[in-house]
């Protein structure tokens, strides 16, 4: 045990979940159950973008109810640029990125300066606005959308129409972020940002430049929250305003809080858990809803600190 | 002529403004006083027109569907207080959220599961239906001046309650400080169940007014829930006062732009442009207002804690 900021990575685990992702969808072939690849693939993609989300709001105690707004742009860049004749995903995923970094530094710039409930609703008021930009603007497809006319070209040899090549795309990209996250909340960035969550004026007191931290934080969750939409885009094939919505932003956050704020696998077991529960009632009765609602509640009732925690805690009342 | 739009708009401003100060009002005492981010908030306000729509079908009074809506919604509202609300005071923000969300999802589930998911019509009362002609040409629904009127009459009286009122007395001291408030021997437990349930009944009171007008269907919650939060999150949280000015500037704001932004776009751009980008712009406004507002005042324009 090195420090109670310490995030430990626990190789095993780590090497357990890979080998399960990467052999998952060989299974799934196996068995003849195609769809759920692109299940599969979703739920990465959403556990991308919940992880990054989680960044803000588990460790940075900025709890953004405007994520999906990053999410938006980068789906719209990739489709964008697309209708521009650019399909290279080398080109298109970063400049997503890259949109995602450059819209939270706008909004991070303005809304950092309030905290708490008023920082939950100034964030939601910038995701509001992007929202209605992108409907009134018509070289955008408008209310419509636009549609992709593709997927992003990769390499030659890979073919990303393929969803089984999709699904190792997002799982890469899945990982790749994961492991950053994990580098970066472990890096000195990431210990002084806790430090502002859990005491700013201390952190303030003691010379770390807070707001900056907090900006720092704000831009690389928007950052991978673009990468997100990117992936997202090419996975549905179809970006609408819908994705900006402020229930997306919601869920997003849902997502979170049910997997568990300021564990590192909070965001992607939340996704999981959401969308599985989700596709599993739906299957069953079309008051599907319902039952979503009444498992979060018995969830948020018996496991205040999400799955994640609930789980931590299993483990150490076994140890004890 | 344009005059008369002009008055006219803002009327139809100050009806939106008075409805959702009807439905911030609850939502500004539940989050000033007992520090609770209720997303269900919207949930009683969907109920309470159902419910009037229901008791309006079967008894022909609109009246008596209005009143039975507000004692019902107001009964719910105790039960979801005493029942689970409780246990939530003392968690976090974020398990605040998880929990109501949950709530929206299971109302607007069991809502279509008992009316079905059409929406329903909820008819005016006919003495109301038609218009009237106060001033020489400018006529306007009878309907939407009594919603104006009723709107500012509740209004009047919760200000009155409020701040002249020992239960308003009450109220204000846990909003301003709810730890001082309970050592000075005010029984916040009963307060909170006693708050939450007229919240609940003034959602329903503009749930049953706004039926006419806006349709009575699952989801009508969620969006004038977060018009309800501007609203408050711009008057500062847990302000009566601070609701009523928010209120009434976001109805205001919100009507004047999409009556008049496309046509004052149109002076600039062309038209298709104008007629396509003015009333997305027009939805911005109220969001570009609260965002001003935090700016400059970082916790609204009337703070309610010092």
């Amino acid at each position: 045990m090195t420090s109670a900021l310490h995030v430990s990575a626990r190789p095993g685990f780590a090497l357990a979940g890979a080998i399960l992702l990467l052999v998952l969808p060989l299974g799934l072939l196996a068995v003849d159950q195609p769809f759920y690849i692109v299940l599969a693939s979703r739920i990465l993609v959403f556990a991308l973008i919940a992880s990054s989300l989680n960044l803000l709001i588990g460790y940075g105690g900025m709890i953004s109810f405007g994520h999906a707004a990053f999410v938006g742009i980068g789906a719209y860049t990739v489709a964008g640029l697309m209708q521009a004749g650019i399909v290279s995903a080398w080109l298109a995923w970063p400049i997503a990125m890259l949109a995602g970094a450059v819209l939270a530094l706008g909004i991070g710039w303005i809304s950092l300066r309030t905290s708490g409930v008023y920082f939950i609703m100034i964030t939601l008021a910038f995701a509001q606005m992007a929202y209605y930009a992108i409907i009134s603007l018509k070289l955008l497809g408008g209310d419509d959308g636009l549609s992709l006319g593709g997927r992003s070209a990769l390499l030659p040899g890979i073919d990303l129409k393929a969803d089984l090549s999709f699904y190792y795309v997002a799982l890469a990209c899945f990982a790749a972020s994961l492991a950053f996250l994990h580098r970066l909340i472990n890096a000195e960035l990431g210990r002084a940002l806790q430090g502002v969550r859990d005491n700013e004026t201390r952190m303030e007191a003691l010379g770390f430049p807070t707001y900056r931290i907090k900006l720092a934080a704000f831009i690389i969750a928007g950052a991978l929250a673009g990468l997100g939409g990117a992936l997202l885009a090419n996975l549905t094939g179809l970006v609408s305003p819908s994705l900006l919505h402020w229930t997306q932003s919601g869920a997003l956050m849902i997502m979170v809080i049910l997997g568990g704020a300021g564990r590192l696998l909070g965001g992607a077991i939340g996704a999981a858990v959401l969308l599985i529960i989700e596709e599993v009632l739906r299957d069953y009765t079309i008051h599907w809803q319902l039952g979503v609602g009444v498992v979060l509640l018995a969830i948020v009732l018996f496991a205040p600190s999400g799955l994640a925690g609930g789980l931590a805690g299993l483990r150490q009342r076994r140890q004890a | 002529m344009t005059l008369i739009l002009f008055v006219e708009q803002c009327l139809n401003g100050v009806q939106l403004g008075l409805m959702l100060f009807l439905l911030a009002a609850g939502l500004t005492l539940v989050f000033g006083i007992m520090d609770m981010i209720n997303l269900a908030h919207g949930s009683l306000y969907m109920i309470g027109a159902y419910l009037a729509a229901t008791v309006i079908e079967a008894t022909g009074s609109f009246l008596l569907g209005a009143g039975a809506a507000m004692i019902g919604t107001g009964l719910i509202g105790a039960a979801l207080e005493v029942s689970l609300f409780r246990q939530l005071y003392r968690r976090s923000h974020l398990n605040q959220v998880l929990a109501t969300f949950a709530l929206i999802l299971i109302a607007n589930e069991t809502v279509r599961m008992i009316w079905g998911a059409q929406p329903i019509l909820l008819n005016m009362p006919e003495a109301l239906a038609g218009p009237v002609e106060p001033v020489e040409g400018f006529r306007y629904p009878a309907y939407r001046l009594a919603v104006i009127a009723v709107g500012a009459a509740v209004a009047l009286l919760l200000y009155v309650m409020v701040v002249h009122t020992r239960l308003g007395m009450r109220v204000r001291a846990g909003a301003s400080d709810r730890d001082m408030a309970n050592v000075m021997g005010v029984d916040t437990r009963r307060l909170f169940t006693l708050v939450f349930a007229i919240g609940a009944g003034l959602c329903a009171l503009a749930g049953a007014m706004l039926g006419p007008i806006l349709a009575v269907q699952v989801g009508m919650g969620e969006n004038i829930l977060i018009l309800a939060f501007v609203v408050i999150v711009i008057g500062g949280i847990g302000s009566i006062r601070g609701a009523l000015v928010g209120a009434l500037l976001v109805g205001l704001i919100d009507t004047a732009g999409r009556a008049f932004l496309p046509g004052l776009l149109r002076h600039v751009f062309p038209p298709t442009i104008a007629s396509e980008a003015g009333p997305a712009l027009a939805s911005i406004l109220i969001y570009v207002l609260m965002a001003s507002v935090l700016y400059f005042r970082p916790r609204g324009l009337f703070p309610a804690r010092g």
